[in-house]
């Protein structure tokens, strides 16, 4: 028997299991090979979400569904945490002592967030990337009455690269709703020279944000957070005044992986290749989703079209065959929906010889969004789109 | 002394990453440094020849040297604060 162990139950882990459980059922069903994911939570969590919470009308529960009901009858699960990889010994072993071994390993492992790395993030900053901090965004909101906002990035890479930019857009447009746009500022900061990190993307919001009179400042590297004097610094000497702060928090890749010796400290991400999604030029171990070191939007997205890619190479590997370069090479595709605010969404779709050319923002694109949001369960961890 | 004979403190070779992995990278080594030290920055990406003294100046840094090497740029910087 050989096993396929994936580690990570998000949209790339899901996915690849139920691609992989397509592609070799009649094997499984012979009992030659098994299909396994390891979970930390058992919980698999719609991220994309969160942000609705914050913005109003998303509720948390809405956002959870047990691993187990996305995953085929024929994928074992197992809930818990991984302490470490032995690639010597083709072994994982989990934080309560079990051991066990793979053939084939796929880190789908994600990332994490640590506003701890920045002193009095937790108690000064709001952010939206669990389901209880865009909770308390939202009730912040609820209680602001006009004032200075300032939205921006603690660290990068981080998790959907459009967010930031979405939530301006849609709190601006909620202030001017709520009549007390007039009485706020909004400042965004962006870590780098421009507004986003894709050129093509920047050109389009950099007039949105002027058009709705959101200030943009560049090459703000959050260095601390004054909370006397509520003040955010940039490691380049900028100094912002805020009422409400809004901040994207650094992120990281597992640290199992780094203690493992799979991934570099401090950030934790996997050198994975950009087309065959190996890890450190290893046969037997992928990587996908957030937890590469791609230089590619962290999010749902990449691993959507980077599942594929990881089952086919494995089930070559398993039939003995040559890998199908027109199923198992990466090509950098993502897509994702942008918000603008009221009522309008644009797309973003690329890979890595196309940029983005984001269509007019309309409505379409902003109920797309939506629609896509509501029926991801039956579609994408299922393999249907 | 001519300014490229002051001695590198640190060199980052962040040759095969794309924008702004290049940036982030120097940004990293800036904030772990001292004032004084030099830091160069390799990179095989054409927008860092920009955005990077761009940078370097915004943030009150000082550019020493930016040479085209073989197939990519080596951006060399000192930390002033």
């Amino acid at each position: 028997m050989r096993r396929i162990l994936i580690l990570g139950g998000g949209v790339g882990g899901t996915l690849t299991a139920n691609l992989l459980v397509k592609r070799l059922r009649a094997r499984i069903d012979r009992g030659e090979v098994e299909v396994m994911v390891v979970d930390a939570t058992g919980d698999h969590v719609y991220q994309p979400g969160f942000m609705y919470i914050a913005m109003g009308g998303e509720r948390a529960a809405n956002l959870t569904r047990p691993e187990r009901s996305l995953l085929d009858r024929r994928v074992t699960l197992l809930v818990g945490e991984v302490a470490a990889v032995d690639e010597r010994r083709r072994v994982v072993t989990l934080v309560d002592g079990l051991p066990i071994g793979y053939d084939q390993l796929v880190l789908a492992t994600g990332s994490r967030i640590v506003p701890e790395a920045i002193e009095h993030f937790d108690t000064e900053a709001h952010h939206f990337y669990t389901a209880e901090a865009a909770a308390e965004l939202r009730e912040a909101l609820d209680r602001f009455d006009g004032g200075r906002i300032v939205i921006g990035i603690a660290g990068m890479p981080y998790k959907c690269p459009p967010a930031p930019l979405e939530v301006a857009f849609l709190i601006e447009a909620e202030l001017r709703d709520r009549g007390i746009r007039e009485r706020t500022t909004i400042d965004y900061c962006s870590p780098i020279g421009r507004a986003f990190t894709i050129e093509s993307v920047s050109e389009m919001a950099t007039p949105i944000l002027a058009e709705k009179g959101i200030e943009l400042h560049t090459f703000f590297n959050v260095e601390s957070i004054d909370p006397w004097r509520k003040v955010v610094e940039s490691l380049e000497g900028e100094a912002l005044p805020y009422d409400l702060l809004i901040l994207v928090p650094p992120h990281k890749g597992q640290q199992f992986l780094i203690e493992s010796g799979l991934a570099p400290a401090p950030g934790g991400w996997l050198p994975t290749d950009r087309a065959t999604l190996q890890v450190g030029g290893r046969t037997d171990v992928y990587a996908l989703g957030d937890a590469t070191d791609l230089p590619l939007s962290k999010a749902g997205s990449t691993a959507h079209f980077e599942a594929p890619v990881v089952t086919e190479r494995i089930v070559a590997a398993i039939e003995g065959r040559a890998v199908d370069h027109a199923r198992g090479d990466y090509l950098g595709r993502v897509m994702c929906f942008f918000e603008i605010g009221d009522g309008k969404g644009t797309l973003l779709q690329f890979d890595y010889d196309h940029p983005p050319r984001p269509p007019k923002p309309n409505r379409l694109w902003h109920v797309g969004k939506i629609v896509f949001n509501k029926t991801y369960w039956h579609t994408v961890p299922k393999g249907r789109v | 002394m001519t300014e490229t004979a002051l001695a590198i403190t640190r060199t980052i070779d962040a040759r095969g990453s794309f924008c702004p992995g290049p940036l982030m990278e120097l940004i990293r080594a800036i904030r772990e440094g001292a004032v004084g030290d030099v830091i160069a920055v390799q990179s095989s990406d054409k927008g860092s020849r920009t955005d990077i003294p761009m940078w370097i100046e915004k943030a009150g840094h000082r550019l020493v040297a930016l040479e085209t090497r073989d197939g990519y740029d080596e951006i060399v910087v000192e930390k002033r604060r």
